[in-house]
């Protein structure tokens, strides 16, 4: 690595890295350090609870969002109808 | 006296996704969700004038799409010879002979109060996310609820990575503290 290895992280670089948890962008070693940091930070602990619990409904409630292309087809469709409607 | 503006530009963007979710726990077909969304709109347009700003936008909209399911399921039941039901009580080998009693579905599976409840959260975290300024609620739905690679939604909206972590952070914390009260 050449760099000191960093143990202690600040508490924005670990909000940072629990916002990438809930993704699985993190690296295993982020993840380390990250629970060593909510050791002893109860502010990121709190955060982090809460930011699982977020992920967590939102994957309970099955949410479908309308694909790009949908979206698109409609809105030509709907500016069409637009322009064919009487201003009153 | 009118509260509420109509602007039917933005509605795609604002609402689409809302009630398209709506119709799906409704229909649970994609494609005819997507028709009575887009039905919704374009009879939303032929109507504005009937708008008189009491309530909001998003909830005449929705007004309007309950009239077209109600309708979807009317057209649907009106052919004749539809109405017939034939159940197959045993169609595999194996558990017949069985008590019919044992092959209703699983009580605890699934039940109404639960799909109830999924629709109840559903419509909170729409209310939530429309609570957003518009950017974070972009990048937050296209992250959190499409499932976008954080490279593609970057290219998409011209940001740098660090911006799109940033802003998926403050919309977190919002949506947090906006779902926290009923739902955590």
């Amino acid at each position: 690595m050449g760099k000191k290895i960093k143990i202690i992280m600040p508490c924005n670089e670990a909000n940072h890295v629990c916002d990438k948890t809930q993704y699985k962008n993190a690296t295993l070693w982020e993840k380390i350090i990250l629970n060593l940091h909510l050791i002893y930070c109860k502010v990121c602990r709190k955060y982090s609870k809460n930011n699982s619990q977020l992920t967590k409904i939102i994957y309970k409630a099955h949410i479908e969002c309308l694909d790009k292309e949908c979206k698109e087809k409609m809105k030509q469709e709907l500016d069409k109808a637009i322009k064919e409607t009487p201003i009153n | 006296m009118s509260n509420h503006q109509i602007n039917p530009n933005k509605w795609i963007d604002l609402y689409s996704d809302y009630l398209y979710n709506f119709t799906i726990s409704r229909v649970s077909d994609r494609e005819v969700a997507q028709d009575l969304v887009q039905d919704t709109f374009l009879a939303a347009l032929k109507s504005m004038k009937n708008f008189k700003g009491e309530a909001s936008e998003r909830t005449w909209l929705i007004s309007i799409l309950k009239r077209k399911v109600i309708d979807h399921y009317r057209k649907i039941n009106s052919n004749k010879g539809k109405a017939e039901v034939r159940i197959t009580y045993n169609n595999d080998s194996e558990t017949e002979g069985d008590w019919l009693e044992e092959r209703v579905a699983d009580p605890f599976d699934k039940t109404a109060e639960d799909t109830m409840q999924n629709n109840e959260l559903g419509d909170a975290i729409f209310n939530c996310l429309s609570k957003l300024p518009e950017k974070q609620a972009e990048v937050f739905r296209m992250k959190t609820i499409e499932g976008y690679e954080t490279e593609v939604i970057c290219n998409e909206l011209n940001i740098t990575a660090s911006n799109l972590w940033v802003i998926i952070h403050r919309a977190r914390t919002a949506m947090a503290e906006c779902l926290k009260e009923n739902w955590f």
